[in-house]
């Protein structure tokens, strides 16, 4: 298929429906909103339901009752309204439902801003709902990958039957890049028996549930899950390593800031310094084994984020002290320029040999 | 032998946590009975709430899913918007309907959810220990309200089925109780009739059941039936305030 | 091959769809391309830019900090951007509503009445692809063949009837900085 020019909202409501998610219940927030208006226009078209909730709360319950009943079934907000999703979010993991969820992060706390963000890092990965849970957070850095990302998301989801998030930020949702669409690789997804869809008498009834009241069946629960956790951590994780085997310095950056990043590396490497980058594609699974390649030449880590410092905690574990831990981040909307993380880069390398 | 009773299809076997004299077990047992009657149990989807009636999803023999607090008819618009074919109920108290889901009620009456609710009106919260619901009534105790309820300080109780019933997309919407037999007979055929309402298509459909709660009313059963139609049914009257034209 | 490209001005001037075309045609001709708006209230303000990249070799951040060209359609994009094109850089400045000079004097710098132009077409609404044309025949970035064909993937058939008058626009552009 060709390559078209897609803003990102866009491209995401576009994957999705490539997916054969029909299902779409939101809320407007700013600086998503390209996206469920597409699913409003398109998904009539395809018999497919597109809904505008009263509240992110009733929107993500409505993605629990649709993806409950056997549904393909998305829904995406921005950080504010992610943040009134956790309950919801928590009832799905809880319950074993699959749906995808977008994010498409802007400044907070708060009411915060508008512009591109990564502090909700946090919230994406530790999860603001209650109870011992995870999901798969994806943080594509272009508009195909998101798109790559996205379609299979709905894939993964019903493999594990658990909710898959997709961070990106405003400037992921607004900017237009070329995109093709390309069928993800098949995955092994039972039928769903499980979905209430009417007994029609033919079997017992299915139950939709998070509720464990004897304490021993809920750890059994948990336990379970905690399993199901432990299999995605082993076979989801990704990530994407440019030159970290000889660097003096290696980058963890994920999304928009690695690609600011991959600008900042070109301009040290013209200068004859050594950088390699670690790019997370899963926040959760963090990809711990990225890091295994870091060698004895490595001065130092760089973690750059659009936050005031989240991932770097997930760095320190993954380093456990083999090497010094930096940060550099810019928040509330600000985007680092390359010229800034040169500069944080000669600070730990020493500047050119 | 002639059998003159049978236990309705439409309950499973799993014996009710109930307390003992609360109107639940009766109000469960005319939902399920006319399931069954209207021979939709295969085809149906029912939504239990957060509250005293947390577990029926392990009482309605059909398929069920348990939701969030509050959140009983988004998580049903989720369903029926998949499965628009399929009859699709929300079972929710007090505190879960008014309260904390008001938001999610209201909406998907606006909406005109082609859904059926049966709204559990007992005045008080049963499960967490008899605090104050939106429900509770001027001078009523409650745990919450250990000098009754002041509606300078706490405001006045809803009165949900007129609140709702202005709302366009609200097509059946009808107060009864259980409070004695004669009522009770009157609440089946309210209950019928909004599902056979959803059965057409109509749009959205309650039945608020008066029902008690001898335990945190600090009564007997029989003085908590006494105790509602005394004081819940004077302000909160029992009849019919919309019906579509098709189930008249 | 990067081009590194600013265009900035107020709302209704085409400065969106200027940007895209270019995008667009930098795809159609293999390149590698981003197209990054300003957005928000800032938009519902009047005023709206855009970052557009076309380059031979892959994309880092589509944010234009270092532009190789700006173009400015009136006079708060001109104070906003002017510092932000390197030395040597093209400034392409629609002179039509921007009655002051440049205050830089490393760049290369060219003063198109792009609104009397494209009233000359008999069209007003077309300056922004004099201003266009003026930049391809500075830089080659594309060809003006490939502009056409975007537009008519972007624009569809409904503005097919467009085509004449915007191509007109590109080489009336282009005829101002030969």
């Amino acid at each position: 298929m060709a390559k078209v020019l897609m803003k990102g909202n866009e491209a995401i409501g576009a994957a999705a429906i490539k997916a054969g998610c029909k299902y779409f219940f939101g809320y407007p927030i700013t600086p998503q909103n390209e996206l469920p208006e597409y699913m409003a226009r398109e998904l009539p078209n395809i018999g497919g339901v597109f809904l505008q909730a009263e509240s992110e709360v009733a929107a993500i319950n409505m993605v629990y009752g649709a993806a409950g009943a056997g549904a393909r079934v998305m829904t995406s907000s921005s950080s504010p309204g992610i943040a009134l999703k956790q309950e919801g979010i928590s009832y799905i993991a809880g319950a074993e439902l699959p749906c995808v969820i977008v994010n498409i992060v802007r400044g907070g706390p708060g009411l915060g801003g508008i512009q591109p963000a990564q502090s909700d890092y946090y919230q994406a990965t530790r999860g603001g709902g209650n109870g011992d849970y995870r999901h798969l957070v994806y943080a594509p850095a272009t508009i195909q990958e998101t798109v790559d990302l996205l379609m299979e998301a709905f894939d993964v989801a019903e493999q594990y039957r658990n909710p898959v998030m997709v961070i990106g930020d405003g400037m992921i949702g607004q900017m237009m890049e070329p995109v093709e669409f390309k069928e993800p690789k098949k995955r092994p997804i039972a039928p769903k028996t499980w979905s209430t869809d009417g007994t029609k008498g033919e079997r017992k009834p299915n139950i939709i549930n998070s509720l464990y009241i004897d304490p021993q069946e809920l750890e059994d629960h948990v336990i379970r899950l905690e399993n199901k956790y432990a299999e995605m951590k082993e076979n989801e994780t990704r990530y994407e390593n440019y030159n970290v085997k000889d660097a003096d310095v290696v980058v963890v950056a994920y999304g928009t800031t690695s690609r600011v990043v991959k600008n900042a590396i070109a301009k040290c490497e013209e200068e004859g310094i050594k950088i390699g980058l670690i790019r997370p594609i899963t926040l959760w699974p963090f990809p711990d084994k990225a890091f295994e390649e870091i060698t004895d030449r490595t001065k130092g880590i760089l973690t750059v984020e659009m936050s005031t410092g989240q991932m770097i905690d997930d760095v320190k574990i993954a380093i456990n002290g083999r090497k010094p831990v930096h940060f550099y981040g810019r928040t509330g909307g600000m985007v680092p320029i390359p010229d800034a993380i040169v500069e944080e880069i000669k600070k730990i390398s020493g500047g050119v040999k | 032998m002639t059998k003159v009773f049978e236990k309705t299809k439409g309950l499973t076997d799993k014996p009710f946590h109930y307390c003992p004299g609360c109107t639940h077990g009766i109000i469960h047992r005319l939902v399920a009975e006319v399931l069954e009657e209207l021979d939709v149990l295969g085809e149906s989807i029912g939504v239990a709430p957060v509250g005293c009636s947390v577990f029926a999803y392990d009482y309605f023999n059909c398929d069920m899913q348990e939701a969030a607090h509050g959140r009983a008819p988004a998580v049903a618009t989720g369903i029926k918007r998949v499965h628009p074919d399929k009859v699709v109920f929300t079972y929710q108290g007090d505190g879960d309907l008014a309260s904390i889901g008001a938001a999610e009620i209201v909406h998907a009456a606006a909406r005109g959810e082609k859904i059926t609710t049966i709204f559990v009106n007992n005045a008080i919260y049963g499960m967490t220990g008899g605090q104050m619901a939106p429900t509770t009534l001027v001078g009523q105790k409650a745990t919450t309200a250990p000098y009754g309820r002041d509606a300078s300080h706490a405001g006045n109780p809803i009165r949900v089925s007129e609140m709702l019933a202005t709302l366009d997309g609200a097509k059946f919407v009808e107060r009864v109780s259980v409070h004695n037999a004669a009522e009770v007979r009157k609440a089946k055929k309210a209950i019928k009739k909004a599902f056979e309402m959803q059965l057409k298509g109509e749009g959205f459909g309650i039945v608020e059941v008066l029902s008690t709660c001898p335990t945190n009313w600090g009564l007997t059963p029989v003085e908590a039936l006494k105790w509602l139609e005394d004081n819940m049914i004077p302000y909160y009257p029992l009849g019919n305030l919309c019906t579509p034209e098709g189930v008249k | 091959m990067q081009e590194r490209v600013i265009i900035a001005g107020f709302g209704g001037q085409g400065v969106m769809s200027m940007g895209q075309l270019l995008t667009y045609a930098g795809m159609i001709e293999n390149k590698n391309v981003s197209w990054l708006p300003s957005y928000g209230p800032e938009m519902r303000g009047g005023t709206a830019n855009c970052n557009v990249m076309v380059s031979d070799e892959p994309i880092g951040s589509p944010i234009v900090t270092e532009a190789t060209v700006a173009i400015v359609m009136n006079r708060p994009s001109l104070d906003k951007f002017e510092s932000d094109v390197l030395p040597e850089g093209n400034l392409l400045i629609n002179s039509s509503l921007i009655d002051i000079k440049s205050e830089r004097d490393d760049l290369n710098i060219h003063y198109i009445p792009a609104n009397e132009l494209a009233d000359e077409l008999g069209n007003s609404k077309v300056a922004n692809m004099v201003m266009l044309g003026a930049y391809l025949e500075l830089t080659k970035a594309v060809k003006t063949e490939s502009i056409i064909e975007a537009f008519k993937k972007v624009f569809g058939e409904s503005k097919a009837n467009l085509v004449a008058i915007n191509k007109e626009a590109l080489e009336k552009g282009a005829e101002a900085v030969r």
